[in-house]
């Protein structure tokens, strides 16, 4: 699916690279003990070695390592044994020892490579150019104070994994759908929890335009954005501007931008000329970071199944289409749910499992996003409750209600059908005394449908379904209907 | 016998056999600090009301027999090892109201050994300087005159210039210094006395505030090659809060000064042999020479091919990395800030900097920052390191033929106040013989073997292979036993 901005002089072509800043999942900081949860009283969680104090040294955590190896095997990259911290210089209030920890000249992961899923069911390799640790900043908080700024230095320290793409991606859906799938990967391996709202996850957005069969032309930085969907719009107007740049006889200057959300516009930050000079140079501190090969090997063989491998299990084994398979594997708690339902239910009727799951217990899942779906929906409650279905007790409106009660009544699913009488009614002398009811009272309608209105047999199987609260056989009164109107 | 007079070891001694009681020595090395310190200014903070409550906590933990390797023992700490609770300067404005809420490992583990802390010695800023007179705290004085000028006001060296002075004029029986450049064995030259800068990586950079981080290295002064061993040991070893720190055993380095140097190799690096040396200089290296070979070693000329660019190397390597080290001093958190009431980020920041750092370490932060700017990285910074790597592989290549190497430790004798002041590059040459130590990270010791024409101490210096400070001591104290030095400051306790 091409995406291609429509300018006065032609079509132009968007290109785009990200970075993305993901938080390291680990109970402690990059280089010290201080612990990372989020949330916590301004200030709770600094030890002299964040805040920059005289004489403080930094020593490496080595979860924080391993979550990076793990990550950079989860992309299908290249493990560097031997890595290196730089500093990288600059003053900022919030910055305390002056310098940002990072790799700079050699990162601990190499190139590397991942697929995305795009909507018209194609998928498309992104490359990655290198994983990189780092250090995060604190906070200033400019807004709590009329002429004061606030330090908040919880984050300083933490340890972020930054990510960068090749620029592969054409479009603001692929965009999209390569953060998607990146935060699905590291929340599959644990190693990021992917919670943009609380800044787990940044993107910075390089984007360039150009005409086809082009080199590169000039790109721009955008800053700093913090969700998919502002990622894909900042993509869009960026691009969209840079084309009227151009078009107008300007050039795009290479430069450093914000994404206003409130205007849906880009704005300058800084340009190239007023770039930092971060003179970077190997920290002193810090010996070189060698990993051995052996225990990289340990860490891949213990990695869980990434998402990629467990969509292709499910095409292989169950013969359900990619795209379910997709669905199902969108989120690791999700696909282990519904791992969890096939292991309960006798029925092995996979595709019609996958869509019982997929419409229903998702849909009510999705009503409480906060909540797990293993709370909203107990697995082996809708196993019993797809089993009732599959062997005729209770019929689909039944099922779709039983899916709902199932989160907030913890008796086992058939108890609650027969307690609240659920049981799907299959008498046809019960029906056939219903539905000679409901002919009766609508008389007219009757008149109506025999003379040619076909598409009122919906509304009388209605009628007859209302009068048995939803527990007719649905097939038994269609054949009912059908027999009693010809 | 004046308490003050012993040497470390014998107070050891005569604590042991119970001759003297810890708070008596204490008490003793007060009342030097006390009466000298108006005119040396050797300490910048003291703690005698501390010093002799950690004394008498001393004597009971000896009368339990709980005695520590150093219990008992009175000594001046370089005001750049935080100590918990007890303001840290680092010879700075930036730094005059900093008190550490947390202790340096070095000073901590001298602690855990018994050792009593009298005050925080004068330094140059931020350990910057050959002189002592960076200090925002004023210069420390020499304890030792010249002959025919006793009013000269000599200064001590630097940058370990007050722990120095207070060792030689008996103020304690020994200190800690650090060693960037040489700023443990430059002043122990100048003041008389022995210190060792061990192996990098041998004493844990913990809690010590940072100047030069691939250089700076703890390391004691004392008025003995013995006495430094027993301080190394307890300042040495592994440490889980320094990354940069060697997971080495410690050795037990006095025994080390009673090894025999029959058979040892000792290298004599021609490139030492600098144009326009004082004949003084040269007569008292030969001198050492002839000492080690007439106890049994053999003396063999080795190159040193890239010495002469040490010096340039150091001043590149260092600076760049304290323009980095130093940039948290900001006046955000901690220590001095200086604003005015309707001041922005940027304008705190440089008032508090150009009010809190003197002149040199101003100009060290500027060097630093301009090596590492974009477009000048290669041509200093990074040929530097290349430079500094040959450097250090002039050494590795010099151990295949020699154990241990002895040079001069300075070019001079000690320097008056007002000398050497005009040019900043001649001052950085009082490093010509001590960087290339802190380049290639290898132990340097240098001990007292004799006095210039004005009777003032030269001093010789001891290069060995890494983490072998035991030959080092070895030689050292070979050459103590043969130089017999027995000169004495003018201005000491008890004279």
């Amino acid at each position: 699916m091409t995406y291609i901005i429509e300018g006065e002089s032609g079509p132009w072509e968007v290109v785009i690279g990200l970075e993305v800043h993901a938080q390291v999942t680990s109970n402690a900081k990059l280089f010290s003990g201080a612990a990372t949860a989020f949330g916590a009283e301004p200030n709770a969680q600094v030890s002299f070695i964040d805040a920059g104090f005289p004489g403080m040294l930094p020593v490496i955590n080595h979860e924080c390592v391993a979550q990076a190896v793990r990550t950079g095997l989860g992309l299908n990259a290249k493990v560097n044994l031997w890595s290196r911290f730089d500093r990288k210089n600059y003053f900022y209030a919030d910055l305390p020892q002056g310098y940002q920890i990072s790799q700079y000249a050699h990162p601990i992961i190499g190139e590397g490579a991942i697929d995305i899923e795009l909507s018209d069911g194609s998928t498309k390799t992104i490359g990655i150019t290198r994983l990189h640790l780092e250090q995060d900043a604190g906070k200033s908080q400019h807004d709590q104070h009329a002429t004061k700024s606030f330090i908040d230095l919880n984050r300083s320290g933490v340890a972020l994994m930054e990510i960068v793409s090749e620029p592969d991606m054409r479009s603001p859906e692929e965009a999209g759908a390569y953060l998607t799938k990146l935060r699905q990967i590291m929340r599959y391996l644990g190693t990021c929890d992917g919670n943009m709202d609380e800044g787990s996850m940044r993107a910075d957005v390089n984007v360039s335009v150009r005409k086809a069969g082009e080199g590169f032309r000039t790109r721009c930085e955008v800053k700093n954005v913090n969700s998919i969907r502002f990622v894909m719009q900042a993509v869009e107007t960026e691009a969209r501007r840079q084309v009227e740049v151009w078009e107008s006889g300007g050039t795009v200057d290479q430069e450093t931008r914000l994404f206003d959300t409130g205007r849906g516009i880009t704005r300058s930050m800084r340009s190239k000329e007023d770039a930092h000079d971060y003179r970077y140079f190997p920290d002193p501190d810090l010996p070189p970071l060698v990993i051995d090969a052996a225990w990289v090997e340990g860490l891949k063989a213990a990695l869980p199944e990434l998402p990629d491998a467990r969509r292709a299990r499910y095409v292989r084994d169950y013969g359900i289409t990619p795209y379910d398979a997709h669905v199902l594997t969108l989120d690791q708690e999700r696909s282990e749910h519904f791992e969890e339902v096939l292991k309960h239910t006798k029925s092995v009727d996979f595709k019609k499992i996958t869509n019982l799951v997929i419409g229903e217990v998702f849909a009510v899942s999705n009503t409480a996003p906060t909540t797990s779906i293993f709370m909203t929906a107990p697995p082996v409650s809708v196993a019993s409750s797809i089993d009732l279905l599959e062997e005729g007790v209770i019929n689909g409106p039944v099922f779709k209600d039983l899916i709902i009660r199932i989160g907030i009544d913890p008796r086992p699913p058939i108890e609650i059908v027969e307690a609240e009488g659920l049981r799907q009614v299959t008498d046809t002398g019960a029906i056939e005394a219903v539905i000679d009811q409901v002919l009766a009272a609508n008389a007219d309608k009757v008149t109506e449908y025999r003379s040619g209105k076909d598409k009122l047999f919906g509304f009388f199987v209605g009628q007859t379904m209302k009068a048995m609260q939803g527990k007719g056989n649905p097939a038994l009164v269609n054949d009912v209907l059908k027999q009693k109107l010809s | 016998m004046h308490p003050t007079d012993f040497t470390l070891s014998g107070a050891l001694a005569a604590l042991n056999e119970g001759a003297i009681s810890a708070e008596e020595l204490t008490r003793a090395h007060v009342a030097a600090v006390e009466a000298l310190n108006p005119k040396l200014n050797a300490f910048i903070t003291t703690t005698s009301e501390q010093a002799l409550d950690a004394a008498r906590a001393s004597d009971a933990r000896r009368k339990r027999g709980e005695a520590g390797p150093l219990e008992g023992i009175p000594l001046a700490i370089k005001d750049l090892f935080c100590t918990e609770g007890v303001r840290t300067t680092a010879g700075s404005k930036i730094l005059g109201n900093f008190i550490p809420p947390y202790e340096s490992t070095v000073t901590a583990q001298l602690k855990r050994d018994g050792a009593v802390f009298l005050g925080k010695a004068n330094l140059d800023e931020f350990a910057m300087g050959s002189s002592n007179l960076t200090s925002a705290y004023g210069g420390v004085l020499n304890p030792w005159q010249r002959k025919d000028d006793p009013s000269a006001r000599l200064v001590p060296g630097g940058s370990s210039g007050g722990s120095a002075a207070a060792v030689a004029a008996r103020m304690a029986l020994g200190a800690t210094g650090t060693d960037t450049g040489g700023s443990i064995r430059q002043p122990a030259a100048f003041c008389g006395i022995t210190g060792i800068k061990p192996t990098y990586g041998r004493c844990s950079r913990f809690g010590i505030v940072a100047f030069a981080s691939s250089l700076d290295q703890a390391g004691p002064f004392a008025r003995t090659v013995e006495d430094c061993a027993i301080l190394l040991r307890s300042m040495a070893g592994h440490d889980p809060k320094d990354s940069t720190s060697a997971a080495q055993p410690v050795p037990d380095f006095a025994a080390a000064c009673a090894r025999s140097v029959k058979g040892m190799r000792i290298g004599v690096p021609r490139e030492y042999r600098l144009d326009g040396m004082p004949a003084e200089i040269e007569k008292l290296w030969r001198q050492g020479l002839d000492w080690l070979r007439d106890a049994g070693a053999e003396i063999v000329d080795i190159s040193l091919r890239h010495t002469k660019y040490a010096l340039p190397t150091y001043y590149i390597v260092a600076p760049a990395e304290a323009s980095s080290n130093l940039a948290r001093y900001d006046g955000v958190r901690f220590g001095l800030r200086v604003a005015e009431k309707d001041s922005d980020l940027r304008d705190l920041y440089e008032r508090t900097r150009a009010e809190g750092f003197g002149a040199e370490v101003r100009r060290r932060i500027m060097i630093g920052t301009y090596v590492l700017s974009a477009g000048y990285y290669d041509a200093y910074y990074l040929k530097a390191q290349k430079i500094r790597a040959l450097i250090a592989r002039d050494f590795d290549e010099a151990w295949q033929k020699v154990d241990a190497i002895v040079t001069p430790a300075t070019p001079s004798a000690a320097f008056a106040e007002g000398e050497n002041t005009d040019d900043p590059v001649k001052m950085y040459l009082n490093d010509v013989f001590t960087v290339t130590a802190n380049l290639a990270g290898l132990p340097g010791l240098a001990l007292p073997t004799g006095l210039d024409h004005q009777g003032l101490p030269l001093g010789l210096q001891v290069i060995g292979r890494a983490f072998d400070e035991e030959t080092v001591f070895a030689v050292g104290a070979a050459l103590e036993r043969a130089a017999d030095f027995k000169a004495m400051p003018a201005m000491r306790a008890g004279a």
